[in-house]
């Protein structure tokens, strides 16, 4: 089976791309505007100049925390120390604003720290839609979502299963973008269970209707994510193409009660092993049950080594597949790729396999905003994609054309 | 800027909830200008807020009389009590004017995280209600936030002792609602409470 062939012809993909994107205030831009058609960008420049900030702007600009996690008071441009003291400390506003192209239409969308002067109030990041304020990130999830692949993620696969957990979550975010709701609804059960056995509640019907909360947004957590990664596998397990195919699977009690039997018996079974376990909880200061205990596996199909066990250069390419399996399968799931965002993806792929990337980067429409230090790593691109150049927070456009352009190449 | 008594009802003022500092001192001096017209009415209706308003002992609403207006209102349903968080919860069931029992208002959630338990709410006065009175249903109208449906779960726990049918409000399409812009929760619970037309 061939992967990541171009979509069939009989099947109209649709777009999603950004043609336009305005920072302000942002990290170290103090204003920054890119005008940019669907193909897929790639921005170089030296260290610290300013590339990885455009792909995190272009993050938020889906549901979540962007793809450093950050605060939203840690977002803003922050000025040296010739500027005065009331301009250095508090968070300071910042936007992020962008026109996507959806199939034939446009739409304005824009994100940001909303300016206050009240330090009293919680930070509150604000969601714009066609100058109409959005109610929440997740109408922005209705129009756009974004995948990346950062350097931090290479140790995706050798630290702790809760790295991994929130991928999938990443993940399945994409796909639905309601999910962040049952997640953090069970988190919040979660830290009221285990509130309740540390301060020695012995009201078990108020340790009931807290492990009820558990039970369903727990049981409907593991369902998304046993869902998501089943078809991930499909997608990811061919061994011919250009990156190693790849095993997944969510390993956990609750994903085996799912495999054995129904939604609503593994939540009564879920419920009742809470209440069990009550006594040895509180004794933990955990809960030591549920979907925050799961964990992703990984196995490279071909030579069945554990993903932790592979070379660093196969563990990228086992991280790309997936992330591509993830890519095709939004595109079948919502008719549109996701935007892509690789930092440093060079790093670590020999020319042959990033030939092969932006191939199916190109072949399956990806709008995918990449990073370098070196354009000569991007060469096999060719005008298949738009180049920028970003050095000291000042992004030009490179005409592929210019004799310059390949004098570096 | 200001000082003494303008200074205080600033103060005072962006304490109110929806207010910050800046509209706080557009409030007040609104108010100042318009001495006559609002500023000594608000302050004589304020002072006798705080003498005449007080808790009815039946169900926790507001009112100057106690047992409130509602609890003694004869031509209610004495045998339906609809349970709520909060006062405001209350008066916007009364606006729909479609509701003709009786509130409990339990004065919150129960929210470990925050370190409100049962003690914190009126639960006991609820049990004391439906075990003593003639009560047939008890209505759960608690908001569809997680602390919300667990404190409803808890109570439905609690009434299990009494002889009460427990009902919860049903979920589902708002009134002028595209199924379109609404979200897979709200969808699916429409879906599995749907009804016969």
């Amino acid at each position: 089976m061939v992967m990541f062939e171009a979509p069939d012809a009989n099947i109209q993909t649709g777009l999603m791309a950004l043609t336009r994107l305005n920072l302000t205030n942002f990290r170290c831009y103090d204003f920054a505007r890119l005008e940019v058609d669907s193909r897929p960008i790639v921005l170089t420049g030296p260290n610290g100049a300013g590339k990885t900030n455009v792909l995190e702007a272009v993050s938020f600009l889906a549901p979540g925390r962007g793809l450093r996690a950050a605060r939203l008071g840690e977002v803003g441009r922050r000025y040296g120390a010739q500027h005065s003291a009331s301009e250095t400390c508090g968070p300071r506003a910042w936007a992020v604003a962008a026109q996507l192209a959806w199939d034939d239409a446009t739409v304005d969308i824009g994100t940001g720290l909303e300016p206050t002067t009240d330090e009293t109030r919680r930070e509150r990041r604000i969601i714009k839609i066609d100058g109409e304020t959005g109610k929440s990130q997740k109408d922005l999830g209705l129009l756009t979502s974004a995948l990346w692949l950062t350097p931090q993620m290479d140790r995706l696969f050798l630290e702790g299963a809760s790295g991994r957990r929130r991928f999938v979550d990443r993940l399945i975010l994409g796909l639905h973008p309601d999910h962040g709701g049952p997640v953090s609804a069970y988190d919040h059960s979660m830290r009221s269970r285990n509130k309740l056995l540390k301060e020695g509640c012995r009201d078990g019907d108020w340790l009931d209707s807290v492990e009820d909360s558990m039970a369903r947004y727990g049981i409907a957590v593991a369902a998304r994510r046993l869902e998501t990664v089943d078809s991930l596998q499909e997608l990811a397990a061919g061994d011919d193409g250009p990156f190693p195919g790849a095993e997944l699977e969510m390993q956990g009690r609750l994903e085996s009660w799912l495999d054995d039997m129904s939604a609503l018996d593994a939540e009564d079974r879920f419920r009742e092993a809470l209440s069990a376990q009550r006594k040895s909880d509180r004794g933990l200061g955990a809960t030591s049950i549920g979907p925050h205990r799961s964990d992703l596996l990984v196995h490279h199909r071909k030579n069945g080594e554990k993903a932790s066990q592979c070379s660093t250069g196969e563990q990228k390419a086992l991280l790309i597949r997936i992330i591509l399996a993830a890519a095709q399968l939004q595109t079948r799931e919502r008719g549109r790729p996701p935007l892509l965002l690789l930092d440093e993806i060079a790093a670590h792929l020999d020319a042959k396999r990033r030939a092969a990337l932006f191939d199916i980067i190109c072949s399956l429409r990806i709008q995918a905003w990449m990073t370098g230090t070196d354009n000569s790593m991007f060469q096999a691109l060719g005008e298949r994609a738009q180049f920028f150049d970003i050095s000291a927070a000042r992004i030009e456009k490179i005409s592929v054309t210019h004799k310059a352009f390949y004098n570096s190449i | 800027m200001a000082t003494g008594d303008i200074d205080l009802l600033i103060q005072l003022m962006s304490k109110l909830p929806g207010l910050g500092p800046r509209s706080a001192r557009r409030a007040a001096l609104h108010l100042i200008k318009n001495r006559e017209q609002l500023l000594k009415p608000l302050a004589t209706a304020m002072a006798s807020a705080s003498q005449s308003v007080k808790q009815c002992s039946a169900c926790g609403n507001l009112d100057t009389v106690d047992p409130c207006v509602i609890c003694t209102d004869a031509r209610r349903d004495s045998s339906i009590i609809c349970v709520v968080e909060e006062v405001a919860d209350l008066w916007a069931l009364e606006r729909t004017a479609v509701f003709k029992g009786r509130y409990h208002i339990l004065g919150g959630v129960l929210s470990p995280l925050d370190g409100i338990g049962p003690e914190d709410l009126s639960i006991g006065g609820l049990l004391n209600r439906a075990g003593r009175d003639a009560i047939s249903e008890v209505i759960l109208a608690t908001s569809a936030t997680v602390d919300g449906k667990a404190t409803a779960h808890y109570i439905t726990d609690r009434l299990s002792e009494c002889n009460v049918t427990v009902t919860a409000l049903a979920h589902g399409i708002p009134v002028g609602g595209e199924l379109d812009y609404l979200d897979d929760g709200t969808l699916s619970a429409a879906l599995r409470e749907r009804r016969k037309s």
